[in-house]
């Protein structure tokens, strides 16, 4: 002992300077990622902000009881879990899809313009995004002045509140594909051309080369994406949900997930014990599916773990 | 060497092109909306509508005209964002940097575990009820300015792009320079940083665009308009009448005689202009460092 502890004060005098370097990340995430943590106590009890975190008295799993007590919760569950998963499906077609096509495209210049075009909606924030739904879906909007025009008159997605689902999955596919190409056409990119040469040498169709070349290389790519993707299955894309539906009551039954109910919890109940449940309950169900898929990972190529 | 072009080849190009033209179309046509509605009077956008095209006697600049004469909500919403863009970045990128050089010294013996310590973060969190408390009961968040800049600091996915490009910075080169006598934060900043320059282009790119687009951290913390950055003052030049309501005060116009719908667009166009006009530049950078953080390191 006596000796490793020396070994460790050596150590310690040999990399201080390196030790000082990680300083500044290490009180970071202590601030902002560990102290909060501890902050899950909040969830068993009743918070009162005079008091503090720390003297504000135990209530047991009260706070879970009253989140439970309505289906609310479960409501908003298979809400974020049933929207993620049609997002990664949608956004699996879209992306191997057009990566698959991309790759196919012989005019350079057509290939740059149009992949520049696809990666634009990336860099936009939600808000932008809000701006561009109302400019095309809103009251006067383009989409309205067109179905006007072809006389078909008067028809608004606002109103229209069943679409919301359809809306949301087709806004999200239009924000990511761009972005979710990359990492497929990185890969295509990189399968042998002797392969292709050589089914085509075979009289291989353009089809049977893609089902039976492309495919098959990208299959562990996108085995990985999307169990990386499912690791996250419970947490919800506030940005989106809050910019596209915010408090909209007629769009909230159908478009309410976890994170925007916990932010609106936040701003406007006085219940915080019961939000930071609601919170804690999110947190542990995204645990439990993250180490899921890390160990289903690591089973299938353990090169591409987490940790 | 030219193979004939079977029928099957001609099929798929041609749909390859329809699809892939047709989805990059749908991709730009908002923005150029966006623009054409931003140019449009008044007037014309209240009788007729948003439109594809704007007749020249439908044009009108009033909308920017608004926007940019009213000092005292959004020009001063860009020199938030900017300066907090700027700053935290600068920041960012040195914390960043320092944090993957360290944890990629093969000869650093903890480096396993503090990357640990770092990405467990990733895995389970207190949520944003403690997290909220703790930034404005304890750490006074509440209308400073830092509120916009500390959250975006530091994120473990940068981290491990860093960590994973200077993993691939030949060791020998820190070990000939610790043999010339130079320290180990002269390695990092007169050897490593020089070498880095792409992972630092990469880097700043995610960054800034993440400070640039940030009105979460805004919502969260500031309740007056004093700090408010460019997207939350669109949020709520968006949602609420009160902003537009403002906003004619401080121009001494009627409500009713604002362009209120054109100066929404006008908005957008003035927050995401700079980053649409930068994206051809950087697009490069952010593919290259995409497919870095693909494979991690």
């Amino acid at each position: 002992m006596a000796k490793r502890g020396r070994e460790l004060v050596k150590n310690i005098k040999r990399y201080r300077v390196l030790l000082a370097m990680l300083l500044p990340t290490i009180l970071y995430v202590v601030i902002f990622a560990y102290i909060p943590m501890g902050g899950i106590v909040l969830a068993f009890k009743n918070y009162n902000y005079n008091l503090g975190i720390l003297e504000s008295p135990w209530c047991g799993l009260d706070n879970f009881r009253f989140l439970f007590v309505t289906n609310k919760i479960w409501k908003l569950t298979i809400n974020t879990l049933l929207y993620n998963i049609v997002f990664i499906l949608v956004g699996l077609v879209f992306e191997v899809g057009f990566a698959i096509m991309l790759s196919e495209i012989r005019n350079q210049v057509f290939k740059k313009i149009s992949q520049a075009f696809m990666f634009l909606p990336y860099f936009i924030s939600w808000v932008v995004v809000a701006t561009i739904m109302l400019n095309i879906f809103g009251s006067n909007g383009v989409l309205h002045h067109i179905l006007t025009y072809f006389g078909m008159g008067d028809y608004s997605i606002y109103r229209n509140t069943k679409l919301w689902p359809l809306v949301l999955v087709i806004v999200k596919a239009w924000k990511q594909t761009g972005y979710g190409t990359v990492v497929y056409l990185a890969v295509i990119t990189g399968i042998s051309q002797e392969l292709y040469e050589a089914a085509s040498m075979d009289g291989a169709t353009v089809w049977q080369k893609i089902r039976h070349i492309t495919l098959p290389s990208l299959k562990p790519t996108i085995f990985i994406m999307v169990l990386l993707s499912l690791g996250n299955v419970f947490r919800g894309d506030f940005g989106m949900f809050y910019q596209l539906v915010g408090s909209n009551q007629l769009l909230l039954e159908s478009s309410d997930i976890i994170d925007t109910y916990i932010y609106r919890m936040l701003t406007t109940s006085p219940n915080t014990g019961m939000t930071a449940a609601a919170g804690l309950y999110q947190s542990i169900l995204c645990f439990i599916c993250i180490m899921i898929a890390n160990h289903v990972v690591k089973k299938v190529d353990p090169e591409y773990t987490l940790f | 060497m030219k193979i004939k072009k079977g029928k099957d080849r001609v099929a798929f190009d041609a749909l390859s092109v329809l699809l892939v033209g047709l989805f990059s179309l749908c991709c730009i046509i908002p923005f150029y909306l966006i623009v054409v509605g931003s140019f449009t009077s008044e007037h014309t956008i209240v009788t007729e509508g948003y439109n594809f095209f704007v007749k020249i006697k439908d044009l009108s600049v009033d909308a920017y005209n608004i926007a940019l004469r009213n000092p005292t909500s959004i020009v001063k919403a860009y020199g938030v964002t900017i300066f907090v863009t700027v700053v935290g970045t600068v920041i960012s990128i040195f914390m960043t940097t320092m944090t993957g050089y360290v944890l990629a010294r093969k000869d650093f013996p903890w480096r396993n575990k503090f990357s640990f310590f770092f990405f467990f973060t990733t895995l389970f969190n207190g949520g944003l009820v403690p997290y909220y408390i703790l930034c404005t009961k304890y750490l006074n968040f509440t209308n400073h300015i830092y509120a916009l800049i500390l959250p975006g600091l530091f994120t473990v996915w940068n981290m491990i792009v860093a960590k994973s490009f200077m993993s691939g910075i030949p060791f020998e080169m820190i070990e000939a320079a610790k043999i010339d006598g130079a320290g180990d934060f002269y390695i990092y900043l007169h050897i490593i940083l020089p070498v880095s320059k792409p992972l630092i282009a990469t880097l700043t790119l995610f960054v800034a665009l993440a400070y640039w687009n940030d009105w979460y951290n805004c919502m969260l913390f500031m309740s007056t308009g004093e700090t408010w950055n460019l997207q939350y003052t669109l949020q709520n030049i968006l949602n609420s009448s009160e902003a537009l309501k403002k906003i004619a005060a401080m121009t001494g116009m009627q409500v009713g005689q604002m362009p209120s719908e054109g100066l929404k667009l006008a908005m957008t166009v003035i927050a995401t202009g700079p980053i649409v006009l930068l994206y051809p530049f950087l697009q490069k950078y952010f593919v290259k460092g995409l497919t870095v953080g693909a494979v991690k390191g």
